[in-house]
C-alpha cells in the first residue's frame, strides 16, 4: 500500500465526503470526517518523510504512463503543502464540530452536508498540490472552490450569502483566466504534463500565445489568492463565513493558490522566462509592498475582528508575493515558511474568534469587552497567534519575518526591509486594539461569559502551541521551505 | 396542467423513450458518441418533464429526495470504487486493466463500464435535486 500513498491521500478524503452525506446528523459522521482527515494527515506525513529521502515520488494514474496519463508528481515544495493542507484540515475538523451543531445555518438533518462539502474541499485542495498535470490542477480547483462556496454561504449572518456570491463570481473569472492559460499552453505545446510543458514551453516560449498564456495565469491566480488589488472578495467572505470554515480556508486556500503561483513561475515557465523575460518581479514587487502596507492600514481601523484579521491576511499574502519577488533561494524560503507559519497562526486567531462567537455570539469589537476575564485560555491563544501574527522571536512568525528581511538586505533593498518592521508595528496596533478591549474594559453589565467549551480549546490551543514549537525548532518551517525553495530555483542539483 | 390532456398525454408516451434513451447513451457511450454525463442528463430531464407536467408532489412520490441523496453519493461511490477495487487487485489507482485477471482489454471495458454508471447515477441525481431544491422554494 505504501506506493499508493499520493492516490490514497487525495481518495480518502473523496470517500469519505459522498459517504458522509449518508449519515444520520450527529457524532458518527463527524467521526468519519475526522477519521478521513486524521488518515490523509498521516499520509502527507508519511510522504513528506519518503520525499526528503528520494526526493521525487511519480505516481501514474490508471497506469497510464506519464506525458500521457495523469501523474501525481510529489517533490518537496508540494509534500511541505500536502502536510500543511491536511494537518489544518484535520485540527478545524476537530474544531468544526460544536461549531457545526450550533453556528452554521442549515437545518439539523442537512447538517451532515457541511461534512461533505468540507472534505470535498478538502480533496481539491490536495488534489491540486499532488497532481503533476496542469489540467488536474483546473479540475481540483474547481471542486474545492464549489464547495468552499457553499460553505462560506453557510454563515449565520445572511451577509453571508452576498460574500459567497462575490466569491463565486470573482473565483469563476479567476478559473476561467487559469483555464484559458492551460488552453493556449496545451495549443503551443500539445501536452498537459508539467514536466513535458517545462521541457517544451522554451522552444515556443517567444509567441504571442505563450506571453498570453502567461498573463492570464498571473491575473486568474493573483485572483484566487487575493493579491491586492484583486482581494475585494476575501474580507466579506471570511468575516461572515462560519468560523470553523474561515480558520480552514485562512490557512489553506490561499495559500494553495500561492503554491500554485510558484509551480507554475519556477517550475512550468521557469524562472529565465517569468523573471527574465517577462520581469515579473516588477509586477509583483510593488503590488506586494502596497497591499501589505495598505491592507494592515485597513485592519486597523476594522470594527468586526474577524474582517480585521482578514484585511490582515491579504496583508500576510502580501508578504509571500513578496518573497517571491525576491527571486533567490532566501527569498522564496522566506514565502514558503510563511505559508506554513501563516497558516499556523490564522488558524489558531480564528479558531479562538470561533470560541468566541460561539459563547458571545458576535466578534464586534465593543462586544468583546472583559472576554479576557471571562475567557482565559480562549484570549490566551489569541495572544500567542497575535503575537507570531506581529512576529515576535520565539514564534513561528519571526522565522518567516527574518528571512524576508535577510533576504531584502542580500539583495541590497533596504527601504524593502524597513517597510517590513513598519508593517509588523501595524499589526501591532492591530492586534493591540483588541488585546486592550478583551483585557481591560470592563464587561457590559450583567453578561455571564463562560469559557469555551474544551472541544474548542484544545484545536486552537494545539495551533497557539504549534506557533511557539515551530518558533524554537525550525526544521521544519525554515529546512524544508529551504530545500523546496532551492528545489524550484534549481540550485544545488 | 391538469386541464391541458394533450401535454400529459404526450408526456406519458414520450417518458419511457427518454428514459431507454438515457440508457442506450450510458450504455453505449463506450463505441459511440455519449457516456455517463449526456445519459445523466437525459434521464434526470425526463424526471423534470414529468414534474413541470404533473406536478412536483407527483414526482416526489416516484422519486422521493431520499432516494436521491443516496443517488448522489453512490454515483461517487462507484467511481471512487472502482479506482480502489483497482487498488486491491494489485494496480494502480483507477487501473480498470487489472479488473479482469484474464484479459486487461476487458478489465478495461469493465472499469470504463462502471465508472460512466457511476457519472451517469451522480449526474441524473443532481439534475433533479436541483430542480427539486428551486421548485421547492417558497412553498
Amino acid at each position: 500500500m505504501i506506493d499508493h500513498l499520493p492516490a490514497l491521500q487525495v481518495v480518502i478524503p473523496l470517500i469519505a465526503a459522498p459517504l458522509s452525506a449518508l449519515f444520520r446528523p450527529g457524532r458518527a459522521v463527524w467521526l468519519l470526517a475526522m477519521a478521513a482527515c486524521g488518515l490523509s494527515l498521516l499520509i502527507a506525513v508519511l510522504l513528506l518523510d519518503q520525499v526528503l529521502t528520494q526526493r521525487v515520488i511519480s505516481y501514474p494514474m490508471g497506469s497510464w504512463p506519464a506525458p500521457w496519463g495523469i501523474e501525481y508528481r510529489i517533490d518537496a515544495a508540494n509534500a511541505f503543502m500536502l502536510l500543511i493542507v491536511s494537518g489544518i484540515g484535520t485540527i478545524v475538523m476537530a474544531f468544526a464540530r460544536p461549531i457545526v451543531e450550533q453556528r452554521i445555518r442549515l437545518p439539523e438533518y442537512k447538517q451532515p452536508w457541511f461534512y461533505t462539502a468540507y472534505l470535498l474541499c478538502l480533496t481539491g485542495l490536495l488534489g491540486i498540490v499532488i497532481t503533476g498535470d496542469a489540467f488536474n490542477v483546473f479540475v481540483f480547483l474547481e471542486i474545492s472552490s464549489l464547495s468552499s462556496y457553499a460553505l462560506i454561504g453557510l454563515g449565520r449572518d445572511r451577509r453571508a450569502l452576498t460574500a459567497s456570491y462575490q466569491y463565486l463570481i470573482m473565483g469563476t473569472i479567476g478559473a476561467t483566466f487559469i483555464l484559458i492559460s492551460i488552453g493556449l499552453l496545451y495549443v503551443m505545446t500539445g501536452t498537459l504534463n508539467m514536466m513535458d510543458l517545462a521541457e517544451r514551453i522554451p522552444a515556443v516560449a517567444d509567441t504571442r500565445t505563450i506571453r498570453a498564456a502567461f498573463a492570464f495565469l498571473t491575473i486568474g491566480v493573483s485572483l484566487k489568492l487575493a493579491l491586492f488589488p484583486l482581494h475585494l472578495w476575501l474580507p466579506n467572505a471570511y468575516a461572515y463565513a462560519p468560523s470553523a470554515v474561515t480558520a480552514f480556508l485562512a490557512a489553506t486556500a490561499t495559500k494553495v493558490a500561492v503554491y500554485v503561483l510558484l509551480r507554475f513561475f519556477f517550475t512550468i515557465f521557469g524562472v529565465d522566462f517569468s523573471f527574465g523575460t517577462m520581469r515579473l518581479d516588477l509586477v509583483l514587487l510593488p503590488l506586494a509592498l502596497v497591499g501589505i502596507f495598505s491592507a494592515s492600514v485597513v485592519a486597523i481601523f476594522q470594527n468586526n475582528v474577524k474582517r480585521m484579521l482578514a484585511y490582515s491576511s491579504v496583508a500576510q499574502i502580501g508578504y509571500m508575493i513578496l518573497g517571491i519577488s525576491l527571486v533567490s533561494v532566501t527569498g522564496v524560503t522566506a514565502a514558503i515558511s510563511h505559508l506554513f507559519n501563516h497558516a499556523l497562526m490564522k488558524g489558531a486567531l480564528f479558531m479562538a474568534l470561533g470560541c468566541i462567537s460561539f459563547r458571545i455570539g458576535t466578534v464586534q469589537l465593543d462586544r468583546i469587552a472583559g472576554v479576557g476575564r471571562a475567557m482565559p485560555w480562549t484570549m490566551g491563544a489569541f495572544v500567542v497567534g497575535g503575537l507570531s501574527l506581529i512576529g515576535v522571536p520565539l514564534t513561528a512568525g519571526f522565522v518567516s519575518k527574518w528571512y524576508l528581511i535577510v533576504g531584502a538586505l542580500e539583495k541590497g533593498w533596504w527601504p524593502v526591509a524597513v517597510l517590513v518592521l513598519v508593517t509588523s508595528l501595524l499589526a501591532v496596533i492591530y492586534i493591540w486594539r483588541v488585546v486592550e478591549t478583551a483585557y481591560f474594559k470592563p464587561a457590559p453589565e450583567g453578561r455571564v461569559v463562560n469559557e469555551a467549551p474544551l472541544a474548542l480549546l484544545i484545536p486552537a490551543w494545539t495551533l497557539a502551541l504549534a506557533n511557539l514549537y515551530f518558533g524554537l525548532d525550525t526544521s521544519l518551517n525554515a529546512g524544508v521551505a529551504r530545500t523546496a525553495a532551492e528545489m524550484l530555483l534549481s540550485v544545488g542539483h | 396542467m391538469r386541464q391541458y390532456p394533450i401535454p400529459r398525454l404526450v408526456t406519458k408516451l414520450l417518458l419511457p423513450l427518454i428514459l431507454l434513451f438515457a440508457l442506450y447513451v450510458q450504455f453505449h457511450g463506450d463505441y459511440g458518441p455519449g457516456g455517463g454525463f449526456q445519459a445523466g442528463v437525459i434521464f434526470g430531464a425526463g424526471f423534470i418533464l414529468y414534474a413541470l407536467i404533473y406536478g412536483l408532489d407527483e414526482a416526489r412520490r416516484i422519486l422521493p429526495p431520499w432516494l436521491l441523496r443516496i443517488g448522489v453519493s453512490l454515483g461517487v461511490l462507484i467511481y471512487a470504487g472502482v479506482g480502489v477495487a483497482g487498488l486491491l487487485l494489485g494496480g494502480n489507482y483507477l487501473d480498470y486493466g487489472v479488473l479482469d485477471s484474464h484479459d486487461p482489454v476487458h478489465g478495461q471495458h469493465l472499469g470504463i463500464l462502471l465508472v460512466e454508471l457511476g457519472v451517469g447515477i451522480t449526474v441524473s441525481a443532481v439534475m433533479v435535486t436541483i430542480f427539486y431544491a428551486f421548485a421547492g422554494r417558497g412553498r
